[in-house]
């Protein structure tokens, strides 16, 4: 009963600081939130993602990890959003079922957390609360901020999570560095009490606060990579740091080694194994929510689509594991470019002459169709036998034995020889064999590669073995050229016996799809038999992590078609704001909504860059010639926020230079508040430590707040092209059109 | 609860300090626990850190031949920077010498601008008894190993003991490791008596240099010139067709070029021998080095035709070679080797520059050890700031002054040797062609300034080969204009494919006779009377103006209108449209010049101008996309409605007849050299950018790879097979597929371009060991360990000289991971040269410690020999093997053949 001898005291330390900053921010994000009632810009793109998420049906979006499609749709599902909207145009009005206010809700809540986070971090590098204010004041009145986060896009929602991440380590570093009593240093009050509390509250490394920093930095980190690809460079950012001080730390010959040796195990931890589990935690989720096929199955493998509800699985349910003799089955390219297709013949012949001129063998054709067909079924055959049935027991084909492939509807055996591919000479022709009596001996027989025979076993199975057919006399591969055949092949893909194939390429990788076994030996009953539908009743799942990697290896090397776009940029109008984009218009009045910046904001953060590298590359030549102009700690801070700040505004800036993608104005905004983070930093040590009276910082104040004041200024002015809420008069919209570049529209009556 | 408002006081602007020059920081532990030494060491010690010119005067006079070095020696002796033959110095003494070093210059010798000193003891330390810590075993272990070693390598090498005569050794061994590699590289340098894969192109290119003929290439002139000057030397015609791999040659004199080429590529084996020998200051490490590269038979391959690699690598070893002497003379700055060597680097750099852009990596790799370089000198405060400045305008001048002006010249001797009409005439701009003797634009004299009524023929400046054309055929059914009732009346524009023709044809030296499809009338939007009529005045076109563009031979209008172009989607198509020039307003365009210096009109050659449609605001350019057969595969023209301006959009007048205007001599419009420059850098630059249209330019200047040139030209061939003779750059380093030089399948003489596997695994093996153990040491000493003398010296080969190795081999390797460029094996071979070295160094480095760890046992020593040679024998063995199973080259048509090098 000892606890009741004293008093419980809570202890509560508010900063009103931050209070108010939350306030404003949720204020300046939240208000009016559901206006427009309409889609606007990239939400038509974001939405159809929520909608497939609401009704659980499989989607594969090449632009980023699921993580940020499913904060939007849990906006959705926290507004009962059924996903009943049909995304097809900007500008459409939203049908009365869609929560818009909820749906906008998430990314609105990450975009007015950045505030109160802008001042955290800035006072956390050891700048002082007026510095901390005044980043966080500009992050609240940067117009293309608000912009970016009043609406369904994911780009708030990263910047929250990059800020995070930077954040909770600066708290880990500090929190690690309290021991020499970091406060007592920074702050120039010193009074005795306060040191007191801060020693008091002062958490050891390995203390609960520090391994929760130190964990929700390799979270925020996951998460913000697993919103957008472009978060693992604040990732690595933010492990390069930390490197840097771990390798200090192992320099530190108080500490022993096996501290030393805990000290790098945690951080390997946190931050690689950590987020590389929150990662695969997104697309588990993300595989488990979604479990219906959909629109998007074709570009993956027979075995993934078999694993969703609906689509593929309905046919390939229940049909046998093993292909035995006399099986029925249908072979896909495992390849899938440039469609997914299956092996196919149909009745026409090659054309005895080519347009180039060369000759063809003129036998029946094969080809790969990306399209289901009666055509596509292939018998596999026993040389030795002469039944297209399977026997009773079946016996199944293996690794390594010989077969024949026969077309199900013709009866022709497929076949490879010594002439050249219609459209890929260096290869051998493809053809299911017509006896014209010629010299052309039948060259049927197929040798049965299994590739992936190490985690399966040598049988050969439907959907899971990946197989090669090797050409018994002329040791070529069935493959899939890629190529288009002409009008006289119905511009299906050209297949080919590639000879001089060297290793494993999944052009030559096949596997079989659909699969029964086969019943009549009769051409016309068979014939019946190949179209009806196979029957089902099993279903057979892949592990996670083989539809993990298979997903993510598609995400990344999926393609869409990089198309010219009428508001796209090159990262070198960024710097300037050089362009914007104009986001929605009102149907009927001028009412607008652009991402247009606060060029005030824009250009001075631009030079408070330039500034400070320079006198960074000033104060480190000078130190090299043993010139010490900043004290210890304050050079310290300077460095810290120069890797943090200019650090985190190159890593998300430079690397878009070396990007084919269509590029977009609104890729800029994360390294754009990295920069609006240095500004008052270096606002404020040139009022430290260059200003050199009283009188100079007294005038750079004065010249800073009537800065200060011209920004807030443009962003009034600004505001109606922000929030859309007000139609302005041409002439208004012709004064608002700064640059020439920028394209504000202007509505002719 | 309580509130706290904080708020920071302003602190006081801190007073800079003006400590200078301490050093104390600097000071490593190591040295001070290094220190107890007797005296007599120490003062041997001084010798071994100033060991260059201790080293030197052993061998020019006549000092004591005993094992100690003389007790005293000068510092400003004469020295012979990079002489393997340098007397050695005791490797111990040389850690405990350094205290002594003055203290304003231990920082920098602390970081790193001395351990050559500290190797150079190394060296010692090989060749002669160590005192390890059981000195005596270890003395009488390696003795005698190393001797029968030496033996082994030159028979003609008497005992140790004497150092004259381990002066003679080394040189004899440099001699001999430069005689194996001219033997093996020069070995059957005639067969093939065929063209070899590349050769068809660099063999043709240096046949151009010979007949003065011009041409365009992707790479910089440099490497072609050299070869055409072998050629010329060696009396080689230029007469020979270079048309396609497997020809033969005949009465033709190739073995000059071939020679030349295998020289340079035989050197690349001395060099890499000089360069590990100066980083690790051990024969061992050198040794094994140049047995890898000589015992390569990927390297072997490269250097035996005429290609640019051996070219590049040639200039890429020398460079790097130079740098590391040039760094370890760096104790004498402003000495006449300090500027040889240097100026020897800025030479070779732009040696590699002017070969291939591969070059920029050395350029990089040297700019680092620079920068680096300055940063310690700078650090220094013993230096001046004017001795500071001396230092950097020696580097500049010599690194960026002067590789920059050699490698102009190169460019002025290209232009200045290539002055007749050629194949590469219709890639470059029509002012440049006027500089062509043989070109029709040379010499040739038209109207200055355009003026209503002028026949024009107007030409992308992107596209570089593209005119606007037009013809009869119309867009086929269904594609664009399907809505306009006058679809039939459409023609469609596009590049001239006459004109790409003219590329194809190399034999043809002539400029070919224009299309007359590609002319057009130049007429005002408003009227139609005819603009030649002699009574009106003459009205020049303007910046502005609203224009019609008549083509000559159909008379029908450019004409653009909102229907999606063929292949390009989002752009609207663009047609001929009208009868006998009467059409509709969708006919004007405005003209606006973009480089306005010439006032506002339009100036033939020189204005860039753009074609803005009136009705739509889109702008006329060419997508750069190929049309389909009904096209004749020419490009697609389009009207983009994206108005950034890009190359595409921009347009130049070229040909201009106008009766009523004087004419002018074209020479007046020639450009300067600086514009030439950056024109043929700027086409570069772009055919290298991954884009469509590379592959047709490829195809057709015959720069296509041996065996992907199909005589069906039409249609397939103009892209690269998958996996055919492409390869992805994770593919290089475990050698998992080579390249065909020669001998596709029916002919006697096969050449297969692949390493020998042995070679190739260890280099692998050897990047994984170094990042181990050096991140070993690296943490080692962040903790302040206390390593024993001789791990400290071995550990500062390890990090500095193998941390240069593998930032070359990370610099000549990971770049290609972002290139989008079509990628063939042999680019890795750069690389492949860095971790060769690197391999000689850690085996070096990593068996002289398993070495010094069990030096307690008896024969312990001798580990380090044994491993050594095991090595040299196993890497022989490996080429032995090699040469038997390339005897019975027999690819595998699944591509598991091994190593088939070279072979009948």
């Amino acid at each position: 009963m000892g606890f009741l001898q004293r008093p419980v005291v809570v202890t509560a330390d508010i900063n009103l600081n931050v209070v108010a900053l939350t306030a404003v921010g949720l204020l300046s994000r939240l208000w009016q939130l559901a206006y427009p009632r309409a889609v606007v810009f990239d939400e038509v793109y974001y939405g159809q993602y929520i909608s497939f998420y609401m009704k659980r049906i499989f989607f594969l979006d090449s632009s980023g990890p699921p993580f940020g499609h499913m904060l939007l749709a849990l906006g959705g599902y926290i507004g009962g959003f059924d996903g009943n909207f049909l995304w097809n145009r900007i500008g459409a009005e939203y049908s009365s079922n869609v929560p818009v206010w909820c749906l906008r809700l998430l990314p609105a809540l990450a975009g007015a957390l950045s505030v109160p986070m802008a001042y955290q971090i800035v006072w956390e590098l050891g700048f002082s609360p007026c510095a901390a204010m005044g980043a966080a004041l500009l992050v609240l009145i940067e117009n293309a901020l608000v912009t970016q986060s009043r609406l369904m896009l994911l780009e708030s929602v990263l910047i929250f999570f990059d800020l995070l991440a930077v954040l909770s380590y600066l708290k880990f570093f500090n929190s690690q560095k309290h021991r020499y009593g970091r406060r007592g240093v920074s702050s120039p009050a010193g009074n005795s009490l306060s040191s007191q509390l801060t020693a008091l509250l002062c958490p050891r490394p390995f203390s609960l606060s520090w391994w929760f920093w130190l964990t929700l930095t390799g979270m925020a980190c996951s998460c913000a990579v697993g919103v957008k690809y472009v978060g693992v460079f604040t990732y690595l950012l933010v492990l390069g740091v930390a490197a840097v001080h771990a390798w200090h730390l192992i320099g530190d010959q108080t500490l022993s080694n096996v501290c030393v040796l805990c000290h790098l195990l945690a951080r390997a931890v946190a931050l690689l194994v950590i987020p590389a589990a929150t990662y695969l935690l997104f697309f588990y989720v993300h595989l488990a929510l979604l479990c219906r096929s959909g629109p998007h199955d074709q570009i993956m493998s027979s075995a993934f689509q078999a694993s969703l509800e609906g689509g593929l699985a309905r046919i390939t349910q229940g049909q046998p594991l093993e292909v035995a003799y006399g099986s029925q089955v249908t072979l896909k390219n495992a390849f899938g470019k440039p469609v997914p297709c299956w092996l196919h013949s149909h009745q026409s012949t090659y054309p005895v002459i080519y347009e180039s001129g060369r000759g063809s063998s003129h036998q029946q054709q094969v080809t790969c169709y990306p399209f289901k067909d009666v055509n596509n079924w292939w018998i596999i055959k026993d040389p030795r036998r002469h039944q297209l049935v399977v026997n009773n027991p079946p016996r199944p084909v293996r690794h390594g034995d010989i077969v024949q492939l026969v077309h199900g509807m013709t009866t022709r055996f497929l076949n490879t020889h010594d002439v050249a591919a219609p459209l890929s000479p260096h290869s051998q022709e493809v053809s299911c064999y017509v006896d014209y009596n010629i010299s052309m001996p039948a060259q049927n027989l197929w040798r049965l590669d299994i590739v992936n025979r190490e985690s399966d076993a040598e049988v050969w199975k439907t959907i899971l073995s990946e197989v090669r057919f090797v050409h018994v006399n002329t040791s070529a591969i069935l493959k899939l050229s890629g190529a288009h055949l002409p009008d006289w092949g119905f511009r299906q893909l050209e297949v080919v016996g590639e000879k001089l194939s060297r290793g494993y390429h999944e052009s030559t990788v096949w596997n079989v799809e659909e699969h029964r076994y086969g019943k009549s030996q009769e051409q016309k009953e068979r014939e019946l038999e190949l179209h009806s539908p196979t029957e089902s009743d099993i279903s057979r799942n892949l592990s996670f992590m083989a539809r993990f990697s298979e997903l993510q290896w598609r995400m990344l090397t999926v393609r869409s078609d990089d198309s010219e776009h009428k508001y796209s940029s090159t990262p070198l109008d960024w710097v300037m704001l050089d362009t914007n984009i104009a986001y929605w218009l009102h149907p009927r009045t001028s009412a607008q909504i652009h991402l247009l910046g606060n060029i005030v904001i824009w250009a001075s953060a631009s030079l408070a860059t330039m500034v400070y590298a320079l006198l960074f590359l000033w104060y480190l030549l000078r130190r090299r010639r043993k010139v010490y102009d900043l004290p210890e700690d304050s050079w310290l801070r300077w460095v810290l926020a120069g890797a943090l700040c200019a650090g985190g505004w190159a890593v998300n800036y430079l690397p878009f230079f070396l990007m084919e993608k269509t590029l977009f104005l609104y890729h800029y905004l994360p390294a754009l508040t990295f920069q609006i983070l240095l500004l008052p930093v270096v606002f404020e040590h040139i009022s430290n430590h260059l200003c050199r009276s009283q009188l100079q910082r007294s005038l750079f104040g004065a010249l800073v707040v009537a800065w200060f004041a011209s920004a807030c200024h443009v962003s009034n002015t600004l505001r109606p092209l922000t929030y859309g809420d007000r139609s302005l008069s041409p002439s208004e919209l012709k004064a608002l059109r700064w640059k020439d570049s920028w394209d504000i529209l202007i509505r002719k009556y | 609860m309580s509130f706290k408002v904080s708020f920071s006081v302003p602190r006081p602007a801190a007073t800079p300090h003006s400590r200078r020059c301490w050093e104390l920081q600097f000071l490593e532990p190591v040295f001070s626990r290094a220190r107890p030494a007797r005296p007599s060491r120490s003062v041997m010690l001084r010798a071994t850190s100033r060991l260059p010119a201790a080293r030197a005067a052993t061998t020019l006079s006549a000092q004591p031949r005993g094992r100690r070095p003389a007790p005293r020696r000068r510092r400003k002796e004469l020295h012979f920077p990079g002489h393997p033959e340098l007397p050695l110095g005791d490797f111990l003494a040389g850690r405990l010498a350094r205290p002594r070093v003055p203290a304003g210059r231990r920082a920098i010798l602390r970081r790193g601008r001395m351990p050559p000193a500290v190797g150079r003891g190394l060296a010692g330390s090989e060749l002669r008894p160590r005192r390890g810590r059981c000195g005596s075993q270890a003395a009488r272990a390696v003795g005698p190993d190393v001797a029968a070693e030496a033996t082994a390598r030159s028979p003609k090498r008497p005992a140790p003991g004497s150092r004259r005569f381990e002066a003679a050794g080394r040189w004899a061994l440099l001699a001999l490791v430069t005689l194996m590699s001219f033997a093996t590289r020069f070995h059957r340098l005639d067969e093939p008596p065929h063209v070899c894969w590349d050769e068809t192109h660099f063999g043709k290119m240096g046949s151009y240099y010979i007949n003065r003929t011009f041409f365009f290439d992707v790479h910089p002139p440099l490497g072609k010139m050299l070869i055409g000057l072998a050629g010329y030397l060696s009396g080689y015609d230029g007469t020979f067709l270079f048309q396609k791999p497997g020809d033969k040659y005949e009465h033709h004199s190739y073995m000059g070029m071939r020679g030349f080429c295998a020289f340079l590529g035989s050197l690349l084996v001395p060099f890499a021998y000089l360069t590990v020998l100066e980083l690790s200051q051990s024969l061992p490490a050198a040794l094994l080095t140049a047995a890898l590269l000589t015992f390569d038979t990927g390297c072997l391959t490269l250097s035996q035709y005429i290609l640019l690699d051996p070219i590049l690598m040639f200039f890429i070893m020398a460079a790097m070679l130079s740098m590391v002497k040039y760094n370890s003379c760096a104790n004498r700055p402003f000495s006449a080797p300090w500027w040889f060597w240097l100026s020897l680097t800025g030479i070779n750099l732009a040696g590699a520059l002017g070969v291939k852009f591969v070059g920029l990596f050395i350029i990089l790799q040297v700019g680092w050890n620079t920068l680096s370089d300055l940063w310690h000198l700078f650090g220094d405060c013993s230096l001046s700031m004017v001795t500071m400045g001396k230092h950097l305008t020696a580097r500049i001048l010599c690194l960026i002054v002067l590789p920059m002006a050699l490698y102009t010249a190169t460019y002025a001797i290209h232009f200045m040797v290539l002055s007749k009409s050629g194949p590469g005439d219709g890639f470059f701009s029509s002012a440049f062609q006027a500089r062509l003797s043989g070109n029709n634009l040379h010499n040739a004299s038209i109207p200055e300034y355009l003026a209503y009524g002028s026949v024009i023929t107007v030409r992308n400046l992107r596209m570089a080969i593209g005119y606007l054309h037009s013809h009869r055929d119309l867009y086929p059914e269904g594609i664009g204009a399907r809505q306009q009732q006058v679809s039939e009346s459409s023609v469609h524009l596009c590049g001239s494919r006459a004109k790409l023709s003219a590329v194809t044809e190399p034999a043809v030296t002539t400029y070919l006779h224009k299309d007359y499809n590609n002319l057009w009338i130049i007429k005002k939007h408003s009227t139609n009377s005819d603009p030649l009529d002699p009574s009106l005045p003459v009205e020049f076109v303007r910046h502005g103006d609203i224009i019609r563009l008549e083509h000559k031979e159909t008379s029908r209008n450019l004409h653009s209108h909102y229907h999606e172009a063929p292949l390009t989607r989002k752009h609207y198509q663009v047609t001929g449209y009208g009868i006998n020039g009467t059409g509709d307003s969708n006919d004007f365009w405005r003209i606006e010049v973009v480089n306005r210096k010439f006032e506002n009109r339009i100036k033939v050659l020189r204005s860039q101008i753009r074609l803005i449609h009136l009705a739509t605001g889109c702008v006329l350019g060419s997508s750069g996309k190929i049309l389909p057969k009904w096209g004749w595969e020419q490009f697609e023209v389009t009207c983009s409605p994206y108005l950034k301006g890009t190359l595409n959009s921009i347009w130049n007048v070229e040909d201009h007849i106008n009766p009523k205007l004087p004419n002018i001599s074209l020479d007046v419009l020639q450009p300067s050299f600086p514009e030439i420059l950056l024109e043929s850098h700027m086409l570069m630059i772009w055919v290298l950018w991954p884009l469509p249209i590379w592959w047709l330019l490829y195809e057709l200047l015959g720069l296509h790879k041996c065996g992907s040139q199909i005589s069906n030209y039409g249609n397939s061939g103009l892209k690269p097979k998958d996996n055919e003779f492409t390869s992805k750059p994770w593919h290089w380093p475990i050698n998992y597929q080579g390249l065909h030089f020669s001998g596709i399948s029916d002919m006697d003489f096969r050449v297969y371009l692949l390493g020998n596997p042995v070679v190739w695994w260890l280099n692998l093996l050897s990047i994984g060991l170094y990042l181990l153990s050096g991140s070993i040491v690296a943490v080692a000493v962040q903790r302040g360990a206390r390593l024993p003398a001789e791990v400290e010296g071995l550990s500062w080969v390890l990090l500095r000289g193998g941390g240069q190795l593998l930032f070359g081999w990370m610099l000549h390797y990971f770049p290609f991971f972002l290139m989008g460029r079509i990628l063939y094996f042999h680019h890795y071979f750069p690389a492949m040269l860095f971790s060769s070295m690197l391999t000689g160094i850690l085996w070096d480095t990593l068996l002289r410690l398993c070495a010094w760890s069990l030096a307690c046992f008896p024969l312990a020593g001798g580990i380090h020999a044994v491993g050594i040679l095991s090595l040299l024998l196993g890497i022989a063995y490996s080429r032995v093997l090699g040469r038997e199973a390339s005897a019975q080259v027999n690819l595998d048509p699944l591509g598991e053949g091994l190593d088939s090098a070279q072979g009948v």
